[in-house]
């Protein structure tokens, strides 16, 4: 058991590697609960690397290698007794690109649900409700929850991913780029719908957008070649910055 | 100079046009061919009863044209061979493609291809030296040549084919459905079951109507083992007489000319016939699946 028991989550001495490519340089974070800690810096810098670590999503890239702990709650997710499904469970991912599966809206919610063994269809009927509505989709869907999910619109789909994600009833949220691919009103909904859902879950966000980052965050890293060169609050980061490198990068002077 | 690179440009369009029309021609050829020697026969027999009769006595005195037994006897031999191929050939995809290391990735499908190259001779040697001997004695049988030996030999030749369009399909599936499983939770297993292959699902099914249009329309493989007995197959374990196994053995002895050669090149369109109907099944499975998937959207 770790002792910082106020940090939801802490990344401690990490170092990653792709194979013998160093990805991440001895990186220490903490992130408190119930805040949006937006990740930024160029692009190839670690940030994906990063957060996919942080739900063990990394497992699924062959040849690569972390040294160092992450802990939940206290507990270290990257202890390999633990098994990653829990870890997944408790902290969910939404990616880059909407990526619902070809299968109704329905089937795409209940689908976290019923692979973790739940049985009882009306639990499972209610869940997909409460996670539509928190993902603020429900209005729209309502009507057409038996209509296959790639027929929704980008904007939609991205929402959908995120109440796939809720559904099953995460602590942590991991967001990889949520709006890379977003005209600016589903961006918009999707940064509401953050700041929203702060209230009950952790919120960690990569974003090149930096009035992204700044309009959503609390707390903000900046990464730079595998190092976390600055972290500390929003606030101070867009506007005092301590390190030069950081503040080229948000004044747009490299990267 | 420039004329000359625009005739020479014009010679290579030219050239291709004729290259790319000229499986159209042969193609058309073919087709014509099987009419015409094909259709004198219906002047003397009735379609249906050629189709549904139930008797294929062609040097008989009083010859009778039912090929019934021969058309069972094919879809009951490419019926069998479904049974081995799909799982296996699926199977084999699925471990090459979703779960092999890629070690072994490198050393299994040259594996699968190299079975694909085997001649079918071979095949039918083995069926007879092996697999029929076998069968009589685990099945007490007259003889082990039968639409089981056939079908477990037709459907090993299958596997291939199968295994390495199935293997397309599931290299169509974005990565992005299994990262997406894998985040809320879900184990390998049902990562694949329940994502990747009803996401490839049309695309498998391409595969094995692929494999069963290869199944029906082999020959010499079931010549060897299939044992052809002409009758309508009451179980896998009689002899029976497919389709192309029917016209091989027979072409040699029927008189040019005769109604016996004509029967034969209907069995021929018959055949013809019901691999394109396969493989026109299979292109619009194909389109279907890519559209689902939103590939050439
Ligand atoms: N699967 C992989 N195998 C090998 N190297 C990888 C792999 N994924 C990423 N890398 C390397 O690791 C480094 C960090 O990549 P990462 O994807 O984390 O960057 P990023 O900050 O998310 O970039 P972007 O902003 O473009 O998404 C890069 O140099 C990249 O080339
Ligand atoms: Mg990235």
């Amino acid at each position: 058991m770790h002792e910082k028991m106020n940090a939801k989550m802490e990344a401690r001495e990490i170092n990653f590697y792709y194979g013998a490519v160093r990805a991440l340089k001895n990186i220490n974070m903490s992130i408190t609960g119930n805040t949006v800690t937006a990740i930024i810096g160029p692009s190839g810098c670690g940030k994906s690397t990063f957060i996919r670590l942080l739900n063990r999503m990394h497992e699924l890239v062959a040849g690569s290698r972390v040294e160092g702990h992450v802990y939940l709650d206290g507990k270290d997710i990257l202890d390999p007794t633990i098994d990653a499904v829990d870890v997944r469970r408790s902290v969910g991912m939404v990616f880059q690109k909407p990526n619902p599966f070809p299968k109704t809206i329905f089937e795409n919610i209940s689908y976290g649900l019923t692979v973790n063994n739940v049985r009882d269809k009306d639990y499972i009927e209610a869940k997909v409700v409460e996670s539509l509505k928190k993902a603020a989709l429900w209005d729209e869907v309502k009507d057409r929850l038996k209509d296959n999910a790639l027929r929704l619109s980008g904007g939609q789909q991205q929402r959908l991913c995120i109440a796939r994600c809720l559904a099953v009833g995460p602590e942590v949220l991991l967001f990889d780029e949520p709006c890379a691919s977003l005209d600016p009103i589903s961006t918009g909904k999707i940064e509401e719908l953050m700041l929203e859902l702060k209230k009950n879950y952790t919120i960690v966000i990569v974003t090149h957008n930096m009035q992204q980052a700044a309009r959503v965050s609390d707390t903000t890293g900046f990464f730079l070649m595998g190092e976390l060169i600055e972290f500390g609050k929003t606030q101070d980061i867009f506007t005092a910055p301590k390190n030069k490198q950081t503040e080229a990068y948000i004044t747009g002077r490299f990267g | 100079m420039e004329n000359f690179t625009k005739i020479k440009e014009k010679i290579y369009r030219g050239g291709f046009t004729a290259l790319a029309f000229s499986s159209l021609v042969f193609l058309a050829g073919i087709i014509l061919l099987l009419l015409k020697e094909s259709l004198p026969l219906f002047r003397h027999v009735r379609f249906s009863d050629f189709i549904f009769g139930r008797a294929w006595y062609p040097t008989a005195s009083v010859p009778e044209w039912g090929i019934f037994p021969l058309i069972m006897a094919s879809f009951w031999v490419t019926l069998g061979a479904l049974f081995i191929c799909v799982p296996l050939g699926v199977g084999s995809a699925l471990y090459i493609h979703e779960i092999a290391s890629a070690q072994q990735r490198v050393f299994l499908k040259p594996l699968i291809e190299i079975l694909a190259s085997i001649p079918s001779v071979v095949y039918g040697f083995f069926g007879m030296v092996v697999a029929a001997p076998f069968l009589q004695k685990a099945f007490g049988l007259p003889t082990g040549l039968c639409a089981l030996t056939a079908s477990i030999i037709l459907g090993i030749m299958a596997i291939p084919t199968v295994c390495s369009l199935a293997e397309d399909a599931l290299s169509c599936v974005p990565d992005s459905f299994r990262e997406a499983s894998y985040a809320v939770g879900a184990n390998r297993w049902q990562t694949l079951m329940r994502v990747v292959l009803p996401a490839a699902g049309s695309g498998v099914s391409t595969a094995i109507i692929l494999g069963m249009s290869r199944a029906i329309g082999e020959t010499m493989t079931v010549l060897m083992v299939a044992g052809g007995a002409a009758i309508v197959p009451r179980s896998f374990l009689q002899p029976v007489r497919p389709m192309t196994s029917t016209i091989a053995a027979e072409m040699g002895e029927a008189v040019m000319g005769s109604l016996h050669y004509n029967a034969l090149f209907s069995i021929g369109l018959v055949l013809f016939v019901i691999t394109l109907v396969f493989n026109m099944i299979a292109e619009m499975v194909c389109k279907r699946f890519r559209l689902k998937l939103g590939i050439d959207r």
